[in-house]
């Protein structure tokens, strides 16, 4: 009996873990020679975006009319996601350079 | 001048430090460090001209798009041959593009306004046409040092960029 009621506890255990809310990922976004690789990524309000900047530039991710984050030389700068929304940004240094950040609902 | 007949001469004069540079024998690192240095350095004087002159907006925020960058680079280029222990050679193909840089500076400190604006963008164009094509052609297969070929390569995707944004602001200038 004893041993039936610790077995069930473990499984109530496992259970209950797997049940707790998925945690916010950091999703990686690396900047190099004038290029966001990868250029379209997806992820949900919460998680953080990682920009690694390898260039010997500053960079900025900038949406047109709206946020914008630098990313100075050899460095990297985290953003949090706030709402669901397709964020289309790009280098307002370099224009040519640019990303889509697909966020949905946790 | 005219513009039109302005950008002629200009890209005739780069013409000529294009085959100048590709009729001269293969340079060395000291010679290719100081041709890429030079050419920072006068993108950078470009830059400074056109941000005192300029009221145009996009035309200054281009400018200082180039001196972030050159300066950027032309920082990453000392401090490789710091490291290195190369020491920049003069030599004629840098004095060539120094004397037409020295000649479109000239000409252009003659424009105003809208003139000055779209002299100072078709030169970039050129400009960056020019390097990039040398640096293609002649100064990356030239190096041999790795590290100094890996700047030169690293250099002409920011120049290539450079380039293409440069044809965009003269689109938008028309």
């Amino acid at each position: 009996m004893r041993a039936k009621h610790a077995l069930a506890t473990a499984a109530a255990a496992m259970l209950a873990a797997t049940s707790v809310p998925v945690r916010a990922e950091t999703i990686q976004v690396m900047v190099d020679k004038l290029v966001f690789t990868p250029a379209q990524v997806s992820a949900k309000v919460g998680d953080t975006i990682e920009w690694i900047n390898r260039d010997i530039l500053a960079h900025t991710a900038t949406v047109k009319g709206g946020m914008e984050v630098m990313i100075p030389a050899r460095k990297t700068v985290r953003l949090t996601l706030q709402k669901a929304e397709a964020i289309d940004y790009y280098c307002r240094f370099h224009p040519n350079m640019k990303g889509r950040i697909t966020v949905s609902a946790p | 001048m005219s513009v039109r007949k302005y950008s002629l001469a200009l890209v005739l004069a780069l013409l000529g430090v294009a085959t100048a540079a590709q009729a001269a024998d293969k340079p060395t690192d000291p010679q290719i460090a100081h041709i890429a240095y030079t050419a920072g350095a006068i993108d950078v004087a470009a830059a400074k001209q056109a941000i005192a002159k300029s009221r145009n907006k996009v035309v200054v925020s281009f400018a200082k798009d180039m001196l972030r960058d050159h300066e950027a680079v032309n920082k990453q280029a000392l401090a490789l041959v710091g490291k290195l222990n190369v020491k920049p050679e003069d030599n004629a193909t840098s004095r060539a593009l120094s004397d037409a840089a020295g000649k479109t500076k000239a000409t252009l400190a003659k424009l105003r306004g809208a003139a000055f604006d779209k002299a100072y963008v078709a030169n970039e164009v050129a400009f960056h046409q020019q390097v990039n094509g040398a640096l293609q052609a002649l100064l990356i297969p030239s190096a041999s040092n790795s590290e100094l070929k890996g700047l030169l390569e690293t250099g002409l995707k920011i120049f290539q960029g450079h380039e293409q944004h440069a044809v965009h602001v003269a689109a938008e200038l028309r």
